[in-house]
């Protein structure tokens, strides 16, 4: 008897197996993990993008709630997400982006082109606060709250699924 | 007006063989269990059919990227007017549908082969496996039709040009390794037919294990070589110089070798002494399982981020289908039929069995481990537990050292008698082997050099041995002959096979220890004129040139390589930008020998006339995929043995349940 | 079936996210080290972290730009003289313990590295009660009788 429930060991553990796989199949594999979740925003200094004078650093973050949305010119599906973005900042939400890797005139000729949702633009020529903040590629857009604290990161483009479904409730999460 | 018929011709020929798979499926297997002979006789025919008409729609396929018909979705999405014929010929393995249909075709192969070369089994035994390979290639021909069908047309609308073949692929790695390991993995069927004909007939003796050795052998054969060629694919066409790096693919491929290389010395064991039966039957499930499996993750989209071969959920869910229905039925017949009471052969402490017993134990932790270490990323996410990778310092600290006690018992077990083996006689065996193996391990490296720290020695006394008791094993059974050649000859092919293949390990691991630890790597900067040296050699870039190829543009560095006494040699790494994508690609320079592999790469245009290049020496690596060659020619070697060409008369439809073998060796 | 493997290279560009173009022969960049000690440092430090972005590449041989930065950053950690731990910890705060080849031993992983040791002592288990098993079997599946013939066979033969 004992040796019959032995030989029933092998099927169990496949059994187990499969069913993994199973539960796995439906799964994105692609989606990763943030590393920035409940940190606060990362410090920096830098200037913007419009005014080379003008310099902001992290209390730029702190007082209201914020998605902060890390851009470049040379990111197609960034020009694909800027409605939802526009979108977004109409619905009275304070917009802060992060111009990644790109050079002042490059930035500035993509806010013409594709408007602009951002109450102020980061300028991040070299990536060190993108680098700060975790970011592989663009777009990425974090949700900072009041107390400038990361509640939420967004990895890769923002569907207008998304804007309805993810991003607009996390935000009234942290008002 | 024929030549638009080619595709719908090999999609009318796949429905064909389906059908006949259906029938190859159900009626041997109806026929061996209500004891029909007319019914058991369809197996063959229908095998034989099943090759023709997947042969057929394969050579359709074929004609179909050869003639660039770009109505056929397959071609127009992998292939190009521009490609050199031969990745076309390629190209049809090098996505997922055309190698899909590549593994039912070779499943259809290795049927066929079986059903031809068992003239001397008994008849319901040749039924069931018949009708086993028979199941398995109808739920792949029904995926093929059902969810990857090569043939699907994008008519009205035809394509001007292919969408070209990825240019990593177009390259002779592509030629060779995806129908190399294709072979391997397929094989692992036919002795899996076997051990279910075993379970289905209830005749569980060792007959079954001595037919299926033979197969085992050639299917465990190819898939090292296809494991090995794709090692060295891997090494020249990256740019970066590694040759293994635990990536969840390659340990979809190796997770069937181990288990084969346990299946093929357990098989040895069973045949030999009648022991451990079930667990050589379920050894073969799961070492097929395991090819099973390994074309399920990597199709399916479940590993993260290494492949998405196939990303569409539905052919996941159908390979899924075919694994789990094939292993659970396997696997329940296994745990309903395997014998409840086990025939206990005796062995002693010191006896080949116990030293195989202990091979197995080990090739099976190895397996277990690899496999935990693939999936547990997968397994931590699906729990909500985060994202974490495992890769090549996970597998390499735990597989090194069960490779080292692999190692040590390797040394001892073919020189072992079975049953029982007096440990004074084993002892005047090895004791002058292993004394040789530590001090030659010791000083070779120190005098040949590159580098002799404790790792190199290491593996080079386990090397050693493995392969010296071997050896001397030979040279006093051949001496005690009239004359030293006719001694030689007193020891069968399957000896042979089992020394070459244990010197392949040896050599495999000689190759390890020293390109691991003596690889000379150097990246400098590098215009016209520029010299650098390594290793003794040195390296001046005399121009910088471009080219242009069959597909694409390439900048090319012409550098000249000096060696220490004065000869020289040129070799020309490029940078390649393919046309139809616009993909860029390192061409590796390569310059390979025995004893040291110099590989050239060239890196990023620095701007001001000067390339950043890499330098590296590598030590022995071409030993790895040697030792690899060598497994595979023992491998094979030992199914030519006479004793498998010879009709077994007296036991024809007759296996009894303890017959040892004659033989003395192997 | 490194096949696959390659073929994601062009399945890449299809992702949502924008990343640079090339999955080969990356990181063949001219560094210069104040001592072979700290390029062999640079050297396990950049293909022990993974690139977040590819399919499965070390920072060390990707050509992403994330890569490139990484290792920038890497290096320039280096010459500011902090140890491995410290530049470890320092990758894995902005982009998460995803990053590293070698999992940290924590609550998560103790499986990951314990089953392996287990197994191996379960073996070794195996091994010994198996043999002890077997070792009398033979011997004691004669009954009297049997034993009682065998040996007068073996006399038998014995004699001359």
């Amino acid at each position: 008897m004992k040796r019959r429930l032995l030989l029933f060991l092998p099927l169990i553990a496949f059994l187990g197996l499969a069913a993994f796989f199973y539960y796995r199949l439906g799964l994105d594999p692609s989606y990763r993990d943030s590393a920035l979740i409940k940190r606060d925003f990362p410090a920096f200094s830098a200037s913007t993008l419009k005014d080379p004078e003008r310099r902001v650093d992290e209390s730029l973050l702190k007082g209201e709630v914020t998605l902060v949305n890390v851009w470049g010119e040379w990111c197609p599906a960034c020009k694909q997400e800027m409605p939802q973005l526009l979108d977004l900042a109409d619905r009275g939400i304070r917009m802060v982006g992060v111009d990644y890797r790109d050079t002042r005139e490059k930035g500035q000729q993509f806010l013409e082109e594709f408007g602009d949702p951002f109450e102020l633009n980061i300028f991040d020529p070299d990536g060190d606060l993108g680098f700060d903040l975790g970011v592989y590629g663009a777009p990425e857009t974090f949700l900072v709250d009041a107390d400038g604290v990361i509640r939420y990161h967004h990895t890769g483009y923002i569907a207008p699924e998304d804007v309805r479904d993810v991003i607009v409730p996390e935000v009234e999460k942290w008002q | 007006m024929l030549t638009k018929m080619i595709p719908e011709i090999g999609h009318f020929a796949l429905i064909i063989a389906l059908l006949m798979a259906l029938v190859q499926a159900v009626v041997p297997l109806a026929g061996a269990a209500t004891r029909r002979p007319l019914w058991m006789a369809y197996g063959r025919p229908m095998a034989v059919g099943q090759f023709v008409f997947i042969g057929i729609a394969y050579a359709c396929l074929t004609a179909s990227y050869m003639l660039d018909d770009f109505s056929v979705a397959n071609v127009a999405n992998n292939s190009n007017s521009l490609l050199p014929w031969y990745y076309k010929f390629s190209a049809v393995w090098g996505n997922h549908e055309g190698s899909v249909l590549l593994w039912s075709l070779m499943l259809a192969g290795w049927g066929l082969m079986a059903s031809l070369c068992s003239r001397n089994l008994p008849r319901d035994m040749v039924a069931r496996v018949i009708g086993v390979l028979g199941v398995i290639g109808s739920g792949f021909l029904l995926f093929v039709l059902i969810t990857s069908n090569p043939f699907s047309r994008l008519l009205p609308n035809v394509p001007q040009d292919g969408a070209d073949l990825n240019p990593l692929l177009q390259d002779f790695g592509l030629v060779v390794h995806p129908p190399m390991l294709y072979m391997g993995y397929v094989g692992f069927s036919v002795v899996f037919a076997f051990a279910i004909a075993a379970l289905l007939g209830g005749r569980l003796d060792a007959a079954w294990t001595r037919w299926a050795r033979p197969w085992t052998n050639i299917a465990w054969a190819f898939l090292t070589v296809g494991i090995a060629l794709g090692s060295w694919w891997a090494y020249y066409e990256l740019g970066w110089g590694g040759w293994w790096f635990w990536d969840p693919v390659e340990n979809a491929s190796l997770l069937p070798w181990l288990a084969g290389t346990a299946l093929i010395h357990s098989l040895a064991v069973t045949e030999k002494r009648g022991s451990f039966k079930s667990w050589t039957v379920l050894l073969a499930i799961a070492t097929f399982s395991l090819s099973l499996m390994g074309t399920f993750l990597v199709r399916s989209g479940v590993l993260t981020s290494v492949h998405a071969f196939a990303n569409d959920p539905a052919r996941g869910f159908f390979i899924l289908m075919l694994l789990a229905i094939t292993v659970t039925l396997s696997l329940l017949l296994f745990a309903l039929r395997a014998p409840k009471v086990s025939h206990k052969v005796g062995f002693n402490w010191l006896s080949r069995d116990s030293l195989l017993l202990i091979n197995n134990i080990v090739l099976v932790i190895m397996t277990v481990t690899i496999l935990l270490g693939t999936l547990y990323p997968l397994i931590l996410d699906a729990l909500g537990l985060g994202k974490i990778s495992v890769g090549p310092p996970y597998f390499n600290t735990l597989f090194v050292p069960l490779a080292i006690v692999m190692s040590l018992f390797m040394g001892l077990g073919p020189i072992a008698r079975w049953k029982q083996m007096p440990g004074r006689e084993l002892y005047s065996r090895v004791w002058l082997s292993g004394v040789a193996a530590l001090v030659l391990g010791a000083l070779i490296p120190v005098f040949y050099g590159p580098e002799w720290n404790a790792q190199v020695m290491l593996g080079m006394m386990l090397a050693l041995w493995i392969v010296l008791p071997l050896l001397r094993d030979i040279v006093v059974k051949a001496r005690s002959a009239k004359t030293f050649g006719r001694g030689l000859k007193k020891f069968s092919l399957a000896h042979w096979g089992m020394v070459l293949g244990h010197l392949g390990i040896a050599v495999t691991m000689v190759g390890v220890a020293v390109v691991s630890n003596g690889n000379i790597e150097r990246s400098v900067r590098m215009a016209p004129g520029d010299s650098a040296e390594m290793a003794g050699y040195t390296f001046t870039m005399q121009e910088l040139t471009e080219r242009r190829g069959p597909n694409y543009l390439a900048d090319t560095a012409v550098i000249r390589v000096e060696r220490e006494n004065g000869s020289s040699f040129m070799m020309r790494p490029e940078k390649r930008l393919y046309l139809a994508t616009g993909t860029p690609l390192t061409q590796v320079a390569l310059r390979a020998g025995f004893t040291r592999d110099l590989y050239v790469a060239m890196g990023e245009d620095l701007g001001d006339g000067s390339w950043a290049i890499r330098l590296q020496y590598k030590p022995l690596v071409r030993w790895l995929w040697l030792g690899g060659l060598l497994m595979a020619a023992g491998g094979l070697l030992a199914v030519a043995d006479k004793r498998y060409r010879r009709a077994p008369k007296r036991r024809r439809g007759v296996a009894s349940d303890t017959a040892p073998s004659q033989e003395a060796s192997a | 079936m490194a096949i696959i493997r390659w073929l994601l290279a062009a399945l890449l560009m299809t992702t949502a996210m924008t990343l640079a173009t090339g999955v080969l022969a990356g990181g063949i960049e001219v560094r210069d080290f104040d001592s072979p000690v700290q390029k062999t440092r640079y050297h396990d430090l950049t293909s022990s972290m993974r690139c977040p972005l590819c399919e499965n590449q070390a920072i060390g041989d990707s050509d992403a730009p994330i890569s490139g930065d990484m290792r920038d950053r890497v290096y320039t950690l280096l010459q500011d003289g902090k140890s491995d731990t410290e530049i470890v910890n320092y990758m894995v705060q902005r982009f998460g313990e995803y990053i590293l080849y070698n999992p940290r031993l924590d609550n998560r992983t103790y499986l990951l590295w314990g089953i392996p040791v287990a197994l191996l002592l379960a073996g070794a288990l195996l091994v010994v009660l198996l043999v002890r098993a077997r070792r009398n079997a033979s011997v004691a599946s004669l009954s009297a009788d049997e034993r009682a013939r065998l040996d007068e066979l073996i006399n038998r033969k014995r004699s001359p």
